[in-house]
């Protein structure tokens, strides 16, 4: 009987679980990819060339990357305090709305140094507004926050099809945009910054707006685990009989954690709006917010999962793209059903193949005891 | 059944079961007699519950083999310990509230496509067996309808019901009173005398003394004795169980009551739907005393406390500390207020209410005082001073594994107790509110926990002590008052007060003049 034989270390589950787990989407992703006649080898080199295969490939999949950790971020914050945040892409989306107010009424005035500040603000401040209302209906009133901030991304999205169509489209054109802001206020370039050090990088939307994720996930860790409005957060998310024990405001809680997250998702915007489209457009959002769930989850609510499971679908969006653009038979819709898949294996069914790989780590590791008892 | 003659109902031969580092089964072998009731103590994290949960298919065993009635049997699953006639009521029970008696006996053994056929077949069946064992349960009530004990026979029924011919029952006397646990025992000979065989699992050796026939007595994974009922006696199997000698009594000097530290006047709770969960509760509580709560549970202690602790708001009376008005209809002192003014509390439910299952001990220990200026900077908190601060409670306390990073769902159910009654106690309170001190506790634990509630009574502390327990309200208490529906129904001193007319208060059959009311 050896003592440790029964014992699972820790990269089992950590790093060959989620490893398996992603074959496993792409060897049914691959069977799928073959049903519709096309050689599936071709296709994922294809799909890895294009996202991480150039300097243009690479900024693109973090420019993607950079959305996901911000959405994701917003999903887990919510999650340690037990609340399921759906309205992520509203809250984005208002946060867009934020960043253009500042910029329309402000980018003749105010330089870069000040304006960009004010739209990191406003961005956060309209996001974590959004998410105030669903969250004071959850804690005060008890409305679900599941249905609550599904509603709340309908509203958004009709709100801003109304201000962008009456109120903020540029005088003139049919399309409902902004007017593109002052260059002053957008979020300068990877590709610029670095060529201004003397380093040249292929354009691409990525901006310095991965940095401000960077940052993000730090204080958010910080938040989650430093602090005291960390702990009671937490506190609320495992037992909130606990945490009434323990005296603390339960529905200040709710309402703080869910403005947070409101807010982390308000910064799409400056990726998008701020470093990218330079105005505010119908949709910029894209569905970030729901992606941002499928991150969370699989970046089990950590800054570093996240980072990781970000990384992991920003390749499939830029990789996705290339390779429905290299072969017109996939299309844009297969890639997303390829992302489905790996959703469903690594968040859905992620204990699915749990036991099964222990089993094996023991029968393996039962048969080296025997061998090394065999051979003194 | 037709077994071997004379060979026991179950044999474990061998049973080994590791749970990561932990042993919790080691060569475990054991012979229960068919036709008996058989006990099985032992201290919390002993291996009794682990055996049992591998003998009803919740585990399976790294090894061994277990027979039933002479055959071996491979249970994988419950439903293969049914099938090999094995039944389970667990300490909690498993019964659907909303769901009548028949509802629930039926449920999950349903035969034919009809509900309302096998409804039929199955009232036949179980008003024979109601009759031919003496466990007379309204069939078509509903189960939130009826009381703990008969929720209970349900559970027994069950089982029955189920063709068990080996009855485990897990801690069955925790939630009854004196006299329902009278009748339990009385269905247990009953069953006995019928062929059916009773695995009896309790921490309560006056029990295992009074019912059984023969005990088995576990020690760290381990059978360390077999023992024949008549041949013992409790202190022995106290010795046995914690490996030294246990005192059963608790030592303690009179009492020095000091001023009133908590003067509770006239109040009452009522919940949403207007029921009256207390009603007009006062009493005094000096310093430097004891003051047990008796009563079965759910007659207003649990709201008792929640409203002492801040918890909860009172629809009516005050509620005084050191004089001054903390909980009436305008005042609310919360809990951290509570804190504040030095009420400890040490809730009734530690996994509910205690402690955060998933958080590290050093977190849990400091629940309720995150806000502390001593862990914490000007905005992030100090890991280091948590942790250090939980190290030199686990010392104090004796918390074992004396590990702050361990997650708190992780000690056993007496460690865990330890940390929030070191919590509770560290910071020396005025006013100490405990609620099932021992629950669920080793007996170990259950002396040191003892021993600490009357060392902060002598330390001038007030104390309202809450518990089933009728031993423990007596041996711990300076005085005593009884609470049934929600009221007060008696007030006692410890030393008039006896276990019969305590249990009489409580069933709240007492006539009123003889209560000193």
């Amino acid at each position: 009987m050896a003592a440790g034989r029964s014992e699972i270390p820790g990269w089992l589950g950590g790093v060959v679980l989620p490893l398996t787990n992603i074959a496993l989407a792409f060897a049914v992703s691959g069977l799928v990819i073959m049903a519709i006649g096309e050689n599936p080898w071709e296709a994922f080199g294809l799909l890895i060339a294009g996202a991480l295969g150039s300097q243009e490939a690479i900024g693109y999949t973090l420019y993607y990357t950079t959305n996901l950790i911000f959405t994701g971020l917003a999903v887990a914050v919510a999650f340690h305090c037990g609340l399921f945040n759906i309205g992520a892409e509203g809250q984005a989306y208002i946060g867009g709305l934020g960043v253009a107010l500042v910029c329309l009424s402000l980018d003749s005035i105010l330089p870069g140094i000040l304006i960009i500040p004010l739209c990191i603000l406003a961005s956060m401040g309209f996001g974590a507004a959004w998410a105030f209302i669903p969250a004071y209906l959850q804690a005060y009133r008890g409305s679900h926050i599941v249905i609550t901030t599904i509603m709340f991304n309908f509203i958004a999205s009709a709100f801003m099809v109304y201000m962008l169509v009456n109120v903020l489209i540029k005088p003139g054109q049919m399309a409902p945009e902004t007017r593109p802001f002052a260059e002053s206020a957008w979020i300068p370039s990877v590709h610029d910054t670095l060529s201004s050090v003397g380093i040249t990088f292929f354009r691409s939307p990525l901006n310095l707006s991965i940095l401000i994720a960077l940052i993000c996930c730090a204080l958010v860790w910080t938040l989650i685990w430093r602090t005291r409005w960390g702990y009671a957060i937490r506190t609320v998310g495992q037992n909130q009989t606990a945490a009434l024990y323990a005296g603390i405001n339960t529905q200040r809680t709710i309402v703080f954690a869910m403005m947070i997250s409101g807010g982390l998702a308000g910064f799409v915007a400056l990726n998008e709006v701020l470093g990218v489209q330079h105005r505010l457009l119908i949709d910029f959002v894209a569905g970030y917010g729901f992606t941002g769930i499928a991150v969370a989850l699989m970046g089990r609510n950590h800054p570093f999962g996240i980072v990781l499971a970000a990384l992991l679908f920003g390749a499939l969006y830029q990789g996705g793209a290339e390779l429905a653009f290299e072969i017109p038979t996939i299309t844009r819709d297969l890639v997303v059903v390829i992302q489905g898949l790996v959703i469903l294996f690594c968040g859905a069914l992620e204990f699915m193949l749990k036991s099964k790989i222990e089993r094996g780590w023991r029968l393996i590791a039962r048969q080296t005891d025997a061998t090394r008892e065999a051979t003194p | 059944m037709t077994a071997p003659p004379g060979s026991p109902a179950v044999e474990l031969i061998d049973i080994n079961k590791r749970f990561g580092s932990v042993q919790a089964n080691q060569n475990v072998s054991m012979r229960i007699a068919d036709s008996s009731i058989h006990g099985i103590v032992g201290e919390n994290g002993a291996g009794k519950s682990t055996l049992m949960s591998i003998l009803f298919g919740f585990y399976q065993a790294d090894s061994g083999e277990i027979r039933v009635h002479g055959r071996p049997a491979k249970i994988r699953a419950t439903e293969d310990a049914i099938t090999a006639g094995i039944g389970m009521v667990h300490q909690h029970f498993m019964l659907v509230d909303n769901f009548t008696v028949l509802e629930n006996i039926v449920l999950g053994a349903e035969s034919g496509r009809r509900l309302s056929d096998s409804l039929d077949q199955a009232r036949a069946t179980l008003e024979q067996l109601e009759s031919s064992f003496g466990l007379e349960v309204e069939v078509d009530a509903l189960v939130s309808d009826l009381p703990v004990g008969l929720q209970q026979r349900v559970e027994i029924l069950k089982a029955l019901y189920r063709n068990a011919r080996v009855l485990i029952l897990d801690e069955p006397t925790g939630v009854l009173t004196p006299q329902e646990s009278e009748q339990l025992f009385q269905i247990l000979q009953e069953l006995k005398s019928r062929g059916v065989t009773v695995i009896l699992i309790t921490h309560k050796l006056r029990e295992i003394m009074q019912v059984t026939d023969a005990v088995t007595v576990m020690r760290q994974g381990e059978v360390v004795a077999d023992r024949l009922t008549r041949e013992t006696s409790e202190s022995e199997l106290a010795e046995l169980m914690v490996g030294r000698k246990v005192l059963l009594q608790v030592d303690k000097p009179a009492a020095e009551p000091g001023e009133v530290v908590l003067k509770v006047e006239h109040i009452s709770l009522s919940d949403q739907r207007g029921i009256k969960r207390l009603d007009d509760v006062s009493f005094e509580l000096r310093s430097g005393e004891i003051l047990g709560v008796a009563g079965v549970s759910g007659n207003g202690q649990s709201e008792l406390l929640e409203i002492l602790s801040g918890i909860r708001r009172v629809s009516n009376g005050t509620v005084r500390l050191h004089g001054k008005v903390v909980q009436d209809r305008t005042h609310h002192t919360d809990p951290a207020a509570a804190r504040a003014l030095g009420v400890g509390h040490v809730p009734e439910d530690r996994m509910r209410m205690g402690l955060v299952g998933q958080f590290h001990a050093a977190e849990s220990a400091i629940l309720g005082f995150h806000h502390d200026a001593a862990y914490n900077g000007k905005l992030l908190m100090k890991p280091g001073v948590i942790t250090e601060y939980c190290a030199r409670l686990m010392q104090d306390f004796d918390i074992r594994p004396q590990v702050p990073g361990l997650k708190s769902v992780s000690f056993s159910g007496g460690n865990q107790q330890k940390i929030v009654l070191a919590r509770e106690m560290d910071r020396k309170p005025a006013l100490l509110l405990v609620g099932q001190p021992t629950r669920g506790v080793d007996i170990g634990a259950i002396e040191y926990i003892h021993q600490e509630i009357i060392a902060m009574r002598n330390a001038g502390a007030a104390v309202l002590l809450v518990s089933v327990e009728l031993e423990e309200i007596m041996s711990l208490s300076d005085r005593i008052i009884v609470m049934f529906g929600g009221g007060v129904v008696g007030e006692v001193t410890a030393q008039d007060a006896s276990e019969q007319m305590l249990g009489r208060m409580m069933a709240n059959a007492m006539p009123t003049e003889a209560t000193g009311l």
